[in-house]
């Protein structure tokens, strides 16, 4: 009913372009759950950009006699970690390195696996051999693996530790990429555009991008949270970020040893690993149906 | 007068795991402003013949042998850029499933409008213009609403009607039909013959209309030819073709059609099935189907004889024929 009363309320002029991407972002407004993960990881990252003007206290100031204070305590509603720096200020300036790493290698690895894809699935033949092979030799090893071997072999670093992150994410997102291109391109529409005289350049910007790119686009935010959780784990085991830097993953390692002392203010960087996480995915997968004009 | 499409001698043959001769030796000349109804059953070649016309047969898995002219200009040896001008402005196709030949993720009026800028170097606004025209033209109700429709939010005649009005928005001399109504229910079907005969008149267009419904390509067609295993067996105009059909493939053909069958009476099926063309065909490949085979069919490739007013026959008894019928 819905739909028949907003095509009287609005019939459109004729020079309306309705944005395909509009029509998405209307849909993904309709969707509660979508729309409350927004909201979170909107407010997680403003805070993590606006940090230094929060008025928070510095969180590198350790102080001896205050270590490992229970969440309430006045002055450090999140308690202090296990040198006394307070862990609030550690977790919102921490979602700025944690964001950074768990972005970027996915932005990146979906530029460059994207391309890739798309170059192999509609080119095919010999060129498709050669990139989707060597695609597969980065396959054979689990992701975890070769984050940490590739870390590992670089050394430390934040730097190191987003190339190897990158590099783990550019298979699966050229294997996706691939797939679907292929089963565009033997798609009916895209003879249709041939027909009417578009160049190969034209086909695939235009018709074979506009095909798959929700698709991967829907992947790669999935891959987001995979990253965070890769990138914290290399953190842990000493290969991502560095003391005293504030970091999810590498608080979580630090304050290990308080675990037994003070459970609830070790758990707290898990617990942010795990809601931004969470919210990537759930709006990825609202993203998802959003995405689907056929439904 | 000079005919706008002229394809002769022409063979195609795929490579690849299996060789497929999927024309052998077609010849087909298409005046200004006719429409040639292109009959066969499927596999007979008559999708290949405009894909070929089109230069759209996949490159290193065909070969390409004979000659095809559109407006004069030899189609075979157009570099990619000429193609590209010529497809969609010269000669324009039109597809059987509407639904799978419009891109799914842009409305209809942003397709049409991609393809006039493409053609016409005009601005994208220019091209939208023009399309909510062709909508009208192609008398699709509320035009300016289905500008901004997809695919999937119209009705199987209606995108049929855009697809028809994609193919004809840069005004090509020729179109390509590859059974545009066979997707379509029976009603339907009869709409958009009628609307594409009316078109035709009105933009003066010649049409290669393929199917394989005797009964659509009466409906259509000025000239009808009956492809069999990659040859044209049987041309003429609509009249002799149907009332005097010499061919035994095409009276098969007539015959196994409900137009004129009687209640009670068994429809006459052809018996047999085409031939494999994994090697090229030696004589008629209609014989071992053929209720009136003689030891002359298998022989050679038999040509197309004319029997008069430019109807020609691919058949050994075919001076018979004319003499009986």
């Amino acid at each position: 009913m819905s739909v028949i009363t907003q095509d009287i309320v609005q019939p459109g002029p004729a020079t309306r372009t309705r944005g395909y991407w509009a029509g998405v972002l209307r849909r993904l407004v309709r969707d509660p759950v979508s729309v409350a993960c927004a909201i979170v990881l909107l407010l997680i990252v403003l805070a993590a950009i606006l940090a230094p003007w929060l008025g928070l206290h510095d969180p590198y100031q350790g102080s001896m006699i205050r270590r490992l204070r229970p969440i309430g305590t006045p002055g450090y509603p999140l308690g202090t970690d296990e040198l006394g720096r307070d862990m609030l200020s550690r977790l919102v300036y921490g979602g700025r390195l944690t964001l950074y790493i768990g972005l970027l290698p996915v932005g990146l690895a979906f530029l460059i696996g994207t391309s890739l894809g798309i170059i192999a699935g509609y080119v095919g033949g010999l060129v498709n051999q050669a990139i989707m092979r060597t695609i597969d030799v980065f396959y054979a090893f689990p992701s975890v693996l070769l984050a940490v071997a590739i870390s590992g072999a670089l050394g430390a670093g934040i730097f190191n530790s987003l190339l190897s992150l990158t590099i783990v994410f550019i298979p699966p997102i050229v294997r996706v990429a691939e797939s679907v291109t292929t089963s565009v391109r033997s798609l009916d529409f895209v003879d249709a555009a041939r027909a009417s005289g578009a160049g190969q350049l034209t086909i695939m910007r235009v018709h074979v991008l506009g095909n798959v790119l929700g698709p991967i686009f829907v992947y790669a935010t999935s891959l987001i949270s995979v990253c965070m959780i890769l990138a914290a784990g290399l953190s842990f085991l000493g290969l991502g970020t560095k003391p005293p830097e504030p970091e999810w993953g590498l608080m979580l390692n630090t304050l290990r040893t308080a675990i037994y002392i003070n459970p609830w203010v070790a758990a707290l960087p898990g617990v942010m690993i795990f809601v931004v996480s969470i919210c990537f995915n759930l709006l990825s997968d609202g993203l998802r149906s959003a995405m689907d004009v056929r439904s | 007068m000079n005919p706008i499409v002229e394809i002769s001698d022409l063979h195609v043959r795929f490579k690849g795991e299996r060789t497929v001769h999927a024309l052998n030796g077609v010849d087909i000349a298409l005046a200004q402003g006719e429409v040639l109804g292109l009959l066969g059953e499927s596999g007979s070649g008559k999708s290949v013949t405009l894909r070929a016309l089109l230069r759209m047969l996949p490159p290193r898995r065909t070969d390409l042998k004979g000659s095809i002219r559109v407006e004069g200009r030899d189609v075979m040896t157009l570099d990619e850029d000429a193609l590209e001008r010529m497809r969609g402005g010269t000669v324009s196709m039109i597809f059987q499933e509407p639904m799978l030949a419009l891109d799914p993720v842009y409305t209809i009026g942003d397709q049409i409008a991609e393809s006039v800028v493409k053609h016409e170097g005009v601005s994208f606004a220019a091209g939208r213009q023009r399309a909510l025209e062709m909508l009208e033209t192609v008398r699709i109700p509320s035009p300016r609403r289905r500008l901004d429709a997809y695919p999937h939010e119209m009705s199987g005649g209606m995108r049929q009607r855009a697809m028809i009005e994609l193919a004809l928005a840069c005004k090509p001399k020729v179109l390509l039909a590859d059974e545009p109504t066979t997707a379509l229910d029976a009603t339907v079907q009869i709409q958009i013959l009628l609307l594409l005969r009316e078109l035709q008149r009105e933009f003066g267009m010649a049409v290669i209309f393929v199917t394989h419904d005797i009964g659509v390509a009466v409906e259509i067609s000025d000239r009808i030819a009956v492809m069999y295993a990659g040859r044209i067996v049987e041309s003429g105009t609509l009249r002799d073709v149907v009332k005097h059909p010499s061919h035994p493939y095409t009276r098969g053909l007539l015959a196994s059609t409900l137009h004129g069958a009687h209640r009670g009476t068994r429809l006459q099926a052809i018996p047999g099935a085409p031939p494999r063309l994994d090697q090229a065909p030696v004589g008629c490949s209609f014989s071992p189907r053929c209720s009136q085979v003689s030891s002359a069919c298998a022989v050679e490739t038999i040509p197309l004889s004319d029997i008069g007013n430019d109807h020609r026959v691919r058949c050994v008894l075919a001076e018979r024929v004319l003499q009986a019928g």
